[in-house]
């Protein structure tokens, strides 16, 4: 063993030396790697439909990205991922030809070319007050052939040129209480409302001159009852609101400038009405919605002041805005939710007895619930009106539906991944079923002559592509066994909405996926949050029968004593096996290194009040817990207050109801950061499951260093609380940064570093005994990142290998709790050019490959980096031996080579972590980046030594044997008639 | 407002305003992407293709986009030492250090990070186009003689070809010798190794 290590060692290190970089030639993108590209919840769509150019629709997103897509395949035209803190406040087209965001509360707006999402202009509104409400309202106002777009944002009204971006004129409402509530411009007039409420009594209108911004009237009108939440505009100089008890409805018009008020009880509309209503807006002439808990009531107002129930249902409703169809007519689409279907309804908006379509479509239960609907029409062959809706469903996913069948669906909830964790395919048996490999000989005949052809460059164009689509299309990487090396695995992925995905790693195919219980929203469950998914069963070795499953950890609401929920999934089927409602919270989750005989692993669940509960709550699992009931320690970070806590479990719960799973707790330590100057603003730790395979590491003149090993570290980074804020409002003299590495145990401080003028955002990876950090130096105006290596100095003077051999090397040190561990550390720093938004290291089986790190550059690539370019020992002229040993000579910045850009020309927009899981080939580690796209490849840190390439030459080797033969037999027998010559001699 | 518009007119007739302090609470930072078209024609960005390029303000605080001409604009800046990135697919950008001074507005302050050189007005170029794939090498004899196949047969032909030259400049008297002692040992010959080789 020790030999094939050293041998592997050897192999690795002369290849290593040969090309550090890993590179990839053009014709091999596709081969192992797949990209995805999602866009996120969608918040509002338009579309456009005119009858030249293709069919669009325009969307923006909840993950703030803008995008065109194809109406008929769903497909991207374009689509730009806005700034993390610039939220989409609205979109529209306008033109016909720019796309219209306004974005980052209501103070940038910008222009998109539609065809191909260049961005044509950008403007940036300004108003005397923040306000969070917004609006965008579509305008047909012609000013020499240029569109004006209304905005309202903080507290001022802008008239914005479409052409250009140019401010035509603005209006300030600067009352100080004034809540603006809606912006209503009647088609067709040259007027603007702006109503709103002043106080909590007072109902306030503007009216406003549309091409000028001339106040032409401004009237406001007291009732006593007080107004609740929104307002729904009905006609278009009436709006519909509620009064602050949420009992009575208030019809408010304000023709012609006198403003009225009509009340009338929704007791008096619907017979059993039960608890405050909250109005739904809607943008539908004469028709607005109310709900009452689960109940959703259509009201359709009549005249002024009459006020008819037209539906009431118990099922979820969506209303769709309204789409004019024809002058004067408006149509909308209802949808409604019934077990296995959805039903569609389009009406024309005066006319609520008929329905224009009437369309139930099989909908996937994993889909949720319908959340919002967008509609669109077109003219059928027989110029009636047909309509196509775009749903968005709970589960985040975007479905076009026309004549009741589904055109095309999203899943698009994939573009906010909160967890990942991987799963093992099912072994190869006789009943599972295999895709096939090989048609028949002359198939696979012809494709080794194709191949041939190719490496001899005698390959024509078409031939190329055919290679090219054969080498894509290998049915071997999609299959649903598990292979040899351990390539194909099951990605499962957690979402923002709740919904589980296993995407293959082959391929990127959805496997499965399964909306999770106990993250939708219930009665007892308002506001659930995914939080983490752990493996919960991984069968090996005598649990083989076992189906594996994944644990999924969520709570109710925000605060931090909200309640816990849990989910076991299977990771084969999809289904969900069981699903716990917790009575405490979950603060944090400490996967235990233990099994039980199911293979199930413990895990321990810490609330807020500092108790630890056991999962799974078996009497084995207790039993087990038990034994290693003294050896478990974990810690806690507050950032708030700048305090790091050391726990350890001291006994059963006392005091509440007798639960033979709940544990009470002890700290054990406490390290206080001085909150008025030290901000903790980064801890990282070891991955768990990480293999580090030697402790010893040989340097160049013959010596042995000790790594120092332990699970127990904690990195942890602060900033003074100046520094804290953003690059570019600190000067270098105010911020400094301080490095501390943590025992988790004992608490003790290891080693501490300070860099002086520089901040934060730090990132930070853990792996073996080094962390790598990344953060700004004010100084330089660069970023850096530096490299700690921390070594065990009490085996220093221990290299005798009799001791090594017979086990007897950690006797002589010995070990207590208060003797300072003897560690050196090393450290150096580097310039590095990006901004980094997550950075991760290679992981492989046995830990044996030498290490890359993965960083996501700010512009949204992954940079593969040699863990050698980050070595303390790195001087600027190396001697000879340490040359040999790999040294790399040291230089200021590190090296970007684009050749190591992992995800090549690709971008994973919006990235924001990155996975690396080891393949069972020990070169070889799976990565996978996550953002609004998604990324997966296969790399190898020292290239492919132990098995193999993809584009090894198979027919030179096949030339070479054959060579070699019929050398073997010429030589033969040529020396066979030597031999006889000689004998006649 | 419109005095930034003015101002955003007027800077894009003379590129070499750059700050500006705006109206209200900020100063404006105006500067342009100049992509040469020279560079990257390689398959990935089209030359010119500005449409998928961003420009980065201090690591993701403010993300905006190039206009048509290259330029883009950022508004609501406070004072002090900002930096600027650009991630364009294709192309590598040095961050550049921007300094807005509260002091003398108007006044350029900018340099690449990378190299620390001054720029006088704010027209970001690429250092250099970036490469993603390795280019692979047109089929050459060489490469096949490299190889580690090529190796072997290169070494079969040597010993096949080159040691019998050598067995024949030896002094007759020592082959005669060494034959002998080989006979004598009893070594087979390469031809009684092969099947059928037995024969003699």
């Amino acid at each position: 063993m020790a030999i094939r290590s050293f041998l592997i060692l050897f192999i690795l290190f002369f290849f290593s030396s040969l090309n550090p970089i890993l590179s990839l030639y053009e014709d091999q993108v596709g081969l192992v790697d797949w990209h995805q590209q999602y866009l996120g919840k969608v918040k509002q769509a338009v579309f456009h439909t005119h009858k030249t150019g293709r069919k669009r629709v325009v969307v923006s997103t909840e993950e703030n990205v803008v995008a065109s897509l194809d109406l008929r395949q769903g497909e991207i035209f374009w689509r730009h991922v806005l700034g993390s803190n610039d939220v989409i406040d609205g979109i529209d087209i306008a033109l016909g030809k720019y796309v219209i965001t306004l974005s980052s509360g209501g103070s940038i707006l910008r222009a998109w070319n539609l065809p191909d999402g260049q961005m044509v202009w950008e403007s940036s509104l300004r108003g005397p007050k923040h306000s969070k409400s917004l609006f965008l309202v579509r305008t047909n106002l012609k000013i020499e052939k240029d569109n004006i777009v209304i905005i309202f944002s903080n507290g001022r009204l802008n008239a914005v040129s479409c052409m250009d971006g140019e401010v035509l004129w603005e209006k300030d409402f600067e009352g100080e209480s004034l809540k603006v509530q809606q912006v209503i411009q009647p088609p067709g007039s040259n007027l603007i409302y702006v109503v709103g409420f002043a106080s909590s009594s007072l109902f306030e209108m503007y009216q406003i001159n549309a091409l000028n911004g001339e106040l032409l009237k401004h009237e406001s009108a007291a009732f006593s009852g007080g107004f609740l939440g929104e307002v729904s505009p009905v006609f278009s100089e009436t709006v519909v609101a509620l009064d602050s008890t949420g009992l009575i409805l208030l019809t408010i018009s304000f023709q012609n400038g006198k403003i009225s008020f009509h009340q009338m009880p929704i007791s008096n509309l619907v017979k059993d009405s039960f608890g405050p209503a909250k109005i739904i807006p809607s943008s539908v002439i004469g028709i607005f919605a109310i709900k009452m808990n689960a109940v959703t009531i259509v009201i359709r107002v009549k005249d002024e002041s009459k006020l008819e129930v037209v539906e009431k249902t118990n099922h979820e409703t969506s209303i769709s805005d309204a789409l004019s169809i024809s002058e004067g007519q408006q149509a909308f689409a209802l949808v409604q939710h019934a077990s296995h279907e959805i039903h569609l309804r389009v009406k024309l908006a005066h006319n609520w007895d008929d329905n224009l379509l009437k369309e139930s479509v099989k909908m996937d239960q994993h889909r949720g619930l319908v959340h919002k609907v967008y509609i669109n029409n077109y003219i059928r062959t027989d110029k009636s009106y047909g309509f196509r809706a775009l749903i968005v469903m709970e589960d985040h996913s975007l479905l076009l539906l026309q004549q009741g069948e589904i055109v095309w669906s999203r899943e698009d909830g994939l573009a906010s991944i909160i967890d990942v964790t991987t799963s093992e395919l099912p072994v190869e048996r006789d009943g599972v079923s295999v895709a096939k490999v090989e048609h028949n000989l002359f198939e696979w005949l012809k494709g080794h002559m194709l191949k041939l052809k190719g490496t001899l460059m005698l390959a024509s164009p078409q031939d190329i592509a055919a290679i090219q689509s054969m080498r894509l299309k290998n049915s071997e990487k999609s299959k649903m066994t598990r292979d040899h090396n351990g390539f194909r695995k099951l990605l499962i992925v957690l979402t923002r909405a709740g919904k589980l995905f296993a995407l293959h790693t082959g391929d990127g195919h959805i496997v499965w996926s399964h909306l999770l219980q106990s993250l939708q929203k219930s009665k007892v469950c308002q506001h659930p949050i995914g939080l983490n998914l752990y493996k919960w069963q991984v069968p090996h070795h005598h649990a083989m029968d076992e189906n594996p499953s994944v644990l999924v950890i969520g709570k109710c609401g925000p605060s931090s004593d909200a309640p816990g929920a849990l989910s076991f999934v299977d990771t084969y089927t999809g289904k969900e096996l069981s699903s716990l409602s917790l009575v405490h919270s979950v603060a944090q989750v400490i996967p235990l290194p233990y099994t039980d005989s199911t293979e199930q692993c413990l895990h321990l669940l810490i609330d807020a009040d500092k108790h630890a509960h056991l999962y799974p709550k078996t009497p084995e699992a207790i039993s087990i817990f038990e034994r290693e009931f003294s050896n478990i320690y974990w810690y806690s970070v507050e950032d708030d207050n700048g305090i790091i806590k050391g726990h350890a479990l001291r006994g059963k719960c006392t005091g509440e109801v007798a639960d033979e799973v709940c544990f009470d707790t002890r700290e054990l330590w406490s390290i206080v950061f001085p909150s008025e100057s030290e901000k903790i603003i980064a801890t990282v730790t070891r991955k768990l499951n990480e293999v580090v395979h030697t402790q010893a590491k040989v340097i160049a003149d013959q010596e042995v260093m000790y790594k120092y090993i332990s699970r127990n570290l904690l990195f942890v980074a602060t900033v003074a609380l100046k520094g804290s804020v953003e690059i570019g409002s600190v000067t270098p003299e105010e911020s400094w940064l301080v490095a501390y590495l943590i025992d988790t145990v004992t608490g003790r401080i290891l080693h501490q570093v300070t860099h002086h003028g520089s901040q934060g955002p730090v990132h930070a990876v853990f792996s073996e005994n080094w962390v790598v950090y990344h953060y700004f130096n004010l100084k330089a105006q660069r970023y850096e990142m530096s490299v700690i290596e921390i070594y065990d100095q009490s085996r220093a003077d221990n290299k005798d290998v009799w001791k090594l051999v017979l086990g007897k090397h950690n006797l002589t040190s010995p070990i207590s709790l208060y003797s300072r561990p003897d560690v050196i550390t090393k450290s150096q720093s580097y310039f590095f050019t990006h901004s980094v938004k997550a950075i991760a290291v290679t992981s492989t089986t046995k830990g044996i490959t030498s290490k890359q790190l993965l960083i996501g550059t700010i512009g949204d690539q992954v940079l593969a980096l040699d863990k050698r370019f980050l070595d303390p020992r790195r001087t600027v002229n190396p001697t000879q031996a340490e040359k040999e040993e790999g040294i790399i000579p040291l230089t200021d910045p590190l090296p970007i080579i684009p050749q190591s850009y992992v995800t090549h020309a690709l971008r994973v927009e919006g990235l924001r972590g990155i996975i690396t899981v080891p393949a069972k080939l020990e070169s070889t580690t799976l990565v996978f980046a996550h953002g609004v796209d998604l990324f997966f490849t296969q790399l190898a840190p020292s290239r492919t030594y132990d098995s193999l390439t993809d584009d090894f030459n198979y027919a030179l080797l096949l030339i070479t044997i054959v060579a070699l033969l019929a050398a073997i037999f010429v030589t033969w027998t040529l020396s066979e008639r030597k031999e006889l010559q000689e004998n006649w001699r | 407002m419109a005095p930034i518009a003015r101002l955003l007119l007027l800077a894009l007739l003379s590129t070499a305003l750059t700050i500006s302090s705006g109206s209200g609470d900020g100063y404006t930072i105006n500067g342009r992407v100049k992509i040469p078209q020279g560079l990257g024609t390689k398959g990935f960005a089209l030359p010119g293709k500005t449409s998928n390029v961003k420009v980065i303000l201090n690591g993701g605080q403010i993300v905006t986009y190039l206009r048509p001409d290259g330029y883009f604009l950022f508004q609501n800046i406070p004072a002090g030492t900002h930096l600027i990135e650009v991630a364009a697919i294709g192309y590598f950008f040095s961050p550049v250090r921007v300094d807005v001074s509260a002091r003398n507005p108007g006044k350029v302050q900018a340099a690449l990070t990378e190299n620390r050189r001054g720029l006088s007005e704010l027209v970001l170029e690429p250092l250099r186009d970036e490469q993603y794939y390795e280019i692979r090498e047109p089929f050459s004899i060489m490469s096949v003689v490299k190889s580690p196949m090529g190796l072997m047969v290169g070494f079969m032909l040597v010993v096949v070809f080159l040691m019998p030259k050598l067995v024949e400049n030896m002094d007759p008297e020592e082959m005669r010798r060494a034959q002998e002692e080989m006979r004598n040992q009893g070594v087979p010959s390469l031809a009684s190794l092969l099947p059928g080789g037995g024969r003699n």
